[in-house]
């Protein structure tokens, strides 16, 4: 079979003046000396920040509604659908119009993904992705976030459902109270 | 080590005027402070956080500012351990050699949701958490975490540095022996 292409040479003996390294020296004082004049790329960084984008996936964390309630009511469908399982709930029975709640709601911070399907699954809007990437812990225990904790960091978010307002005073909610649902949750019970 | 041992172990406040200038009372800070900024990382890449450590000593966010760009491979030059991706149960006595194999003080920082919890690989080869096979110092959390959460995770373990050198100084104040490792 004929041979095609034509194989490489190798390298004749250097000259004198590649001896002395001195070409390749100022080629690669040349690059490093170019580099001094481009644009500055390091971000300095515990000064300087990113900035962040809109939809930005950070560490989840649970939210008030405008008047400092606890939004979540255990429905499980978080802890359901956590891919990695990092979220545990326990519910209790609360004395308002939605009758349940978050007894210990924690999100073990190693396991999360921070993929987002909690805050999409989320029916009453109560989880949400922060905007917070930083945290570092010193230890396992320490990076289990409990439900203060979540509570705090996720703040205050106004509620669109404005569930309470419609299930706990027909008062204060006025003529938009639904009289079947309330019939509905007396029947049930 | 002169001066009266126990009295002010932390603060300089209180002492006598001469000895807040004896180099040599305060030699374990300067150890510590060369030591905390010339950490020479370990990098146990083992999966995508790794890519993540590479862009943080790449020049975007350059931990040579930190002083921790010399990546060593070689784990006798290293005494810092990024473990950095899923470790496997195959991996696991490999990455516990290497860690053996770093000499003493050093640190490990678990990167990312698999190395510090198993994450969501909840399966039998993974092992659910590095910490299970060596001690780790700082855990960052992340999927992969953001090189920043990194240099986070560095400025950290500068932090357990100094604590540790300072624990050091005062055991070795009040006749104890300097414990085995920096922070822990």
């Amino acid at each position: 079979m004929p041979v095609s292409g034509k194989p490489v040479r190798r390298p004749g003996r250097p000259g004198l003046l590649e001896l002395t390294y001195l070409p390749s020296i100022l080629k690669g004082m040349w690059i490093t000396l170019r580099h001094i004049f481009r644009p500055k790329v390091t971000m300095q960084y515990p000064e300087q920040r990113w900035q962040l984008p809109e939809n930005y996936r950070g560490l989840p964390a649970l939210v008030k509604d405008q008047e400092e309630r606890v939004k979540c009511v255990a429905c499980f469908l978080c802890e359901y659908v956590c891919p990695p399982k990092a979220i545990h709930i326990e519910a209790q029975e609360i004395q308002t119009g939605v009758e349940k709640g978050p007894r210990v709601f924690e999100i073990n911070m190693l396991r999360c993904i921070m993929c987002g399907y909690c805050e999409e699954v989320c029916p009453e809007q109560a989880i949400f992705l922060t905007k917070e990437y930083t945290t570092v812990g010193l230890s396992r225990a320490e990076m289990i976030f409990p439900k203060d904790k979540l509570l705090e960091m996720g703040g205050l978010r106004p509620d669109p459902i404005k569930k309470w307002g419609r299930l706990t005073s027909k008062r204060e909610a006025g003529g938009r109270v639904h009289e079947p649902a309330e019939a509905g949750r007396s029947a049930a019970r | 080590m002169s001066g009266t041992p126990g009295e002010h172990p932390s603060g300089m406040e209180g002492r006598p005027e001469l000895e807040q200038w004896i180099l040599t009372t305060r030699l374990a800070d300067y150890v510590a402070w060369g030591r905390k900024n010339s950490l020479w990382p370990m990098p146990m890449g083992l999966a995508c956080c790794a890519i993540e450590l590479m862009a943080m000593v790449a020049p975007r966010y350059d931990v040579a500012r930190f002083g921790a760009e010399a990546l060593r491979f070689s784990p006798r030059q290293a005494d810092l351990m990024i473990v950095a991706g899923t470790v496997t149960k195959k991996m696991a006595p490999a990455l516990k050699r290497i860690f053996d194999q770093m000499p003493e003080p050093k640190w490990v920082i678990s990167m990312g949701a698999c190395a510090s919890s198993g994450g969501m690989f909840r399966s039998y080869p993974v092992v659910q958490g590095v910490d299970e096979i060596i001690p780790v110092d700082v855990y960052i959390p992340g999927c992969p975490p953001r090189p920043e959460a990194l240099i986070e995770g560095i400025m950290k373990v500068q932090e357990l540095v100094e604590e540790g050198a300072r624990a050091a100084q005062q055991g070795a104040r009040a006749g104890r022996p300097a414990p085995a490792t920096g922070g822990r």
